[in-house]
């Protein structure tokens, strides 16, 4: 791992890789759509109303697992110092809170069609309203101070403070009775929704990883280059004011 | 052990001679659960009904108000850089502050929360659980606080940051802290909802100062 913490060898990892993720992304949320849309069979139950899952879940687990990346970053960033650690975890934060807001979105949206309410304060809901507070506490947080280096350091712990909450979020639909209804893939004894809909519930699933993937490495990417810019004009500042204050200027008539 | 208790002392002898933090907070507590009969309307079966959420959460507004103080004046006059040489461990520190803190705000609200339900018209069966939740959940606002505080020492507009970054990790202790007061006064067993609130205090009693003073060790480089 450490060997790949180099921003010089990130920078040309990234540059190879990220088209193709990019690339294969569209590729197969084109596809994912095609199938949860026009293929996958309406739910016996809530009819067409069922294919808003296509979007609801994937976006839910991202909103997990971008956390869990953002906390782990933090982790590295704090325990070996890694910059580029910190900078994945402050580039992936924006996109975590993105994912979890559409989750919420289309959440409120199905929840109208199904329970017919677009809110219920159960505790998955409200779960994961507090994990997109935690991200907007992140980025406030990392943005907050004068000196950058501060910001991400404090973000980092605030990040793994966050964790308490990724627990409470997969276990909430099994330690409350909830109307969410409880785990139905990833769970022991194999998942229980039916084929037809699973496969392109995977290739959904898929599709927003790398796309989450493509675009983590274009902000990594912004913010190396934006880094090396500020340190470029800080350079120019310095270089500018040591010639103003040589003696050969000042002696001048 | 000493100087655990001697900071435990400084902090309280500064609020005290201060004028008055724990006045401060109490009055912002009575002030604005006296809002809501105007706001909601005096009936007081509705009063009654929602006088466990009002008197929480104004108890955790109330508490949160007085939290950016926590390091913010020995950060600034740089006594805390001092604090953090002394051979006493930092996170022993955090939690000596923290007790302290709590000593001048969890403890006042807990012991006038019963006057504000009277005005509230709570079920007389809710008073005890009241305090009782009060004082199991307050003290772990003040540790969850703590590392909000320590984290955002120096920041632009700490105080509200500060709010944003506590607020949605002080949601579980309201949770149970008003279920146990609604289980009571619904006839069903409190106990449950006291035992997580104390649970979350077991959890935040090692984990926050540890993490606090974390934030204070990077706010102090």
């Amino acid at each position: 791992m450490h060997r790949f913490a180099n921003p010089a060898r990130f920078m040309r990892l990234s540059a190879a890789i990220m088209p193709w993720c990019a690339a294969l992304a569209a590729v197969l949320l084109g596809l994912g759509l095609y199938l949860a849309l026009f293929v996958a069979p309406p739910d016996y139950q809530q009819g067409e109303d069922v294919r808003i899952m296509f979007i609801h879940v994937p976006a839910a687990w991202m909103a997990s697992f971008v956390y869990a990346l953002m906390a782990l970053a933090s982790a590295v960033a704090i325990i070996w110092r890694h910059p580029l650690a910190d900078i994945a975890a402050q580039s992936a934060a924006p996109l975590g809170a993105g994912f979890t807001l559409l989750c919420l979105v289309t959440g409120s949206l199905w929840g109208e069609r199904m329970w017919g309410t677009w809110w219920v304060w159960d505790a998955r809901l409200t779960s994961v309203l507090v994990l997109f507070f935690l991200y907007l506490g992140y980025i406030a947080l990392v943005n907050a101070f004068d000196e950058p280096g501060r910001g991400a350091r404090a973000g980092a712990i605030l990040a793994l403070v966050g964790v308490v909450n990724l627990p409470i979020i997969k276990f909430s639909v099994d330690w409350w009775n909830t109307l969410h209804q409880p785990a139905s893939v990833f769970r022991l004894g194999g998942p229980t929704i039916a084929p037809s809909m699973l496969w392109p519930l995977l290739v959904m699933a898929l599709g927003f990883m790398l796309f989450f993937a493509a675009l983590l490495m274009v902000r990594m990417r912004t913010a190396l280059i934006a880094a090396k810019v500020r340190a470029l004009r800080l350079a120019e500042v310095e270089r500018h004011a040591a010639a103003v204050l040589t003696p050969r200027q000042a002696a001048l008539p | 052990m000493t100087a655990f208790r001697r900071l435990i002392l400084r902090d309280l002898r500064l609020a005290f001679r201060q004028g008055g933090d724990a006045a401060m907070v109490v009055g912002f507590f009575v002030l604005t659960v006296i809002l809501f009969p105007f706001g909601v309307g005096p009936e007081p079966e509705l009063l009654a009904r929602i006088a466990a959420g009002i008197v929480w959460v104004t108890a955790l507004l109330a508490a949160l108000l007085s939290l950016e103080r926590l390091f913010q004046a020995d950060w600034e006059d740089g006594s805390l850089e001092a604090l953090a040489l002394m051979p006493l461990p930092l996170e022993a520190q955090v939690l000596a502050k923290c007790l302290a803190h709590w000593l001048v705000t969890g403890l006042p609200l807990s012991l006038v929360a019963p006057l504000l339900a009277l005005l509230l018209h709570l079920e007389p069966a809710g008073y005890p659980v009241l305090v009782l939740s009060l004082l199991l959940g307050t003290p772990s606002l003040s540790l969850i606080g703590a590392v909000g505080a320590a984290l955002s020492l120096g920041a632009r507009r700490g105080g509200v940051l500060l709010s944003l970054l506590v607020l949605p990790l002080y949601i579980p202790v309201l949770i149970f802290g008003v279920a146990a007061i609604e289980a009571r006064i619904g006839g069903f067993a409190a106990r449950p909802h006291l035992l997580l609130l104390g649970a979350l205090l077991a959890g935040a009693l090692p984990l926050a100062p540890l993490a606090a003073a974390a934030a204070l060790r990077q706010a102090l480089d």
